[in-house]
């Protein structure tokens, strides 16, 4: 284990999901095993898809952001900026570096912005390829590209801060936002940064991104009540359900932040990166990059795996991803932990996933609380551990781990630990 | 040929419907780079949406040369 005064530590979190618009009531959610899918609109049935519900924000960013900001972002942008803004104020870093004569807690040549996303500004491109077609060149908006390209929810949020250490967005499709917080723990163990603000933003719910996924033969389908869809580990399972939003971490050295009196609500001790160079979109069943990636997290947090209590799986619900998973907890911790799926309350938030996800492991291990699996109701054969359902439990933990695994074989899995 | 005073409060209210300024703000002597802060991409947003509204063509290079909210209004006028 680190001594104090080193690694990295954890003073900010926001976040906005299908469960609530802030992470007080997306927790509350978890904690509840309520489910944040709805019913998509009357303008889908024309598709005939299999699916007509999605894990749809709880609150519209139209509430939140000013009316020019809802005109010159695509919305995942918008739910990055509502989500980092939250992170921001939650760490108490004052004025942003970019504010005119305001007084930062951090110098913008040390604040980095990491934002990843899985699929980017894909409505913005529908959207104006229709303005093309139906009424030509003029009606294209000005701001199309930096509305659509996948570097736009880093872009915007390090504009606004005043990020000049560096804003970048690794694009590891479901594996996105977890990969943010693993650049930002590089980023800050190297010195290079003070802050880093990171995450994941996603709100890509439309026809062709339902239809390509059903495609896929990934989508939870033919669910007559949506809120029973989302059920990792549950041997009725049979797809994940597409859902959006945003959450962002604010991560900083912890000399820095003991220096400044910031307030810790864990530690990011370790984090592991690998990939599975097995297939496109399925999971290597042995699941022996993800147990990599796992390792890699135990190991560069100085842990063993007997220190790790709990596991925040990534399980979207799919038959095969679900039991790979376990493959890999078994190989890399043992059959200690205790699991439990998050997807099966929010819906998978795709490249938001990871970072939303992250926010609900550090929550765990500083309240002692793991939320249940929503819908899990007769547990998998398969799945020879122990995952928590019903209702919430209460553990005290030192330890756990966050999973995430992306279209691509991107494997990403963090480590947080109780702040000593 | 629409008047001034017509032209102006249509004007403001795509300035203020495009950057997000509001469109009190927007008065003849303004600078459009250096007192409303617009930057070159939101001008030519409220260049599209002041040809359809006003009936106007306003070249990039005309575009260019539209330094104050005056300088605007006088180029619709005239154009109009």
């Amino acid at each position: 284990m680190s001594a104090a005064g080193q690694g990295v530590v954890v003073t900010g979190m926001g976040a906005t999901t299908p469960l609530g618009g802030d992470v007080q009531s997306t927790w509350d959610g978890l904690l509840a095993g309520a489910s944040g899918t709805r019913p998509l609109s009357e303008d889908y049935a024309r598709f005939e898809l299999p699916v007509d519900f999605a894990s749809q924000l709880a609150v519209e960013p139209s509430e939140v952001l000013k009316r020019v900001e809802l005109r010159r972002l695509d919305r995942s942008e918008q739910v990055a900026i509502i989500a980092a803004r939250q992170a921001w104020e939650h760490a108490d870093l004052g004025d942003y570096p970019s504010t005119d004569g305001g007084s930062p807690k951090v110098d913008g040549l040390r604040l980095a912005v990491i934002i990843g996303t899985g699929i980017g500004g894909a409505t913005t491109l529908l959207n104006q390829d229709d303005l093309l077609e139906q009424q030509g060149l003029r009606k294209v908006a000005v701001l199309t590209i930096p509305m659509l390209m996948p570097n736009g929810p880093a872009a915007h949020v390090g504009l606004e801060f005043g990020a000049a250490a560096g804003i970048h967005a690794p694009v590891s499709a479901c594996a996105s936002g977890a990969e943010a917080i693993a650049w930002a723990w590089r980023m800050l163990q190297a010195d290079e940064v003070d802050v880093v603000v990171a995450g994941g933003a996603e709100a890509c719910i439309a026809p062709i991104t339902l239809a390509g996924f059903c495609q896929a033969r990934t989508m939870a389908h033919d669910w007559d009540d949506p809120t029973q869809a989302s059920r990792p580990f549950d041997a009725k399972r049979n797809g994940f359900v597409l859902g959006e939003g945003a959450g962002m971490v604010v991560l900083e050295r912890a000399e820095f932040a003991e220096a400044r009196g910031a307030t810790v609500h864990g530690r990011l001790a370790g984090i592991g990166t690998s990939a599975d160079a097995y297939h496109i979109t399925a999971p290597d069943p042995e699941g022996t990059g993800q147990s990599r990636a796992i390792a890699a997290a135990l190991r560069t947090a100085g842990l063993d795996p007997s220190d790790v209590g709990h596991v925040n799986c990534h399980a979207t619900s799919t038959p095969v991803g679900d039991v790979a998973e376990t493959v890999a907890v078994r190989k890399a911790i043992g059959d200690h932990p205790v699991l439990t799926a998050p997807k099966g309350s929010l819906g998978h938030l795709l490249g938001a996933a990871g970072a939303v996800e992250a926010i609900a492991t550090i929550l765990a291990v500083k309240e002692g609380q793991i939320p249940p699996t929503a819908n899990l109701t007769d547990l998998d054969g398969d799945v020879e551990l122990d995952v928590v359902a019903g209702e919430a439990r209460k553990v005290s933990l030192d330890a756990a781990i966050n999973d995430s695994f992306g279209f691509g074989g991107h494997n990403v899995s963090l480590c947080f630990a109780r702040e000593h | 040929m629409a008047s001034k005073e017509e032209i102006l409060p249509d004007l403001a209210s795509i300035v203020e419907e495009v950057a997000g300024v509001d469109a009190s703000e927007v008065t003849p002597e303004k600078s459009f780079v250096d007192d409303l802060d617009i930057d070159s991409l939101s001008m030519v947003e409220i260049a599209v949406q002041a040809e359809d509204k006003f009936g106007v063509k306003i070249p990039d290079d005309e575009l260019a040369k539209l330094t104050t909210v005056s300088d605007a209004v006088d180029y619709i006028s005239s154009h109009s």
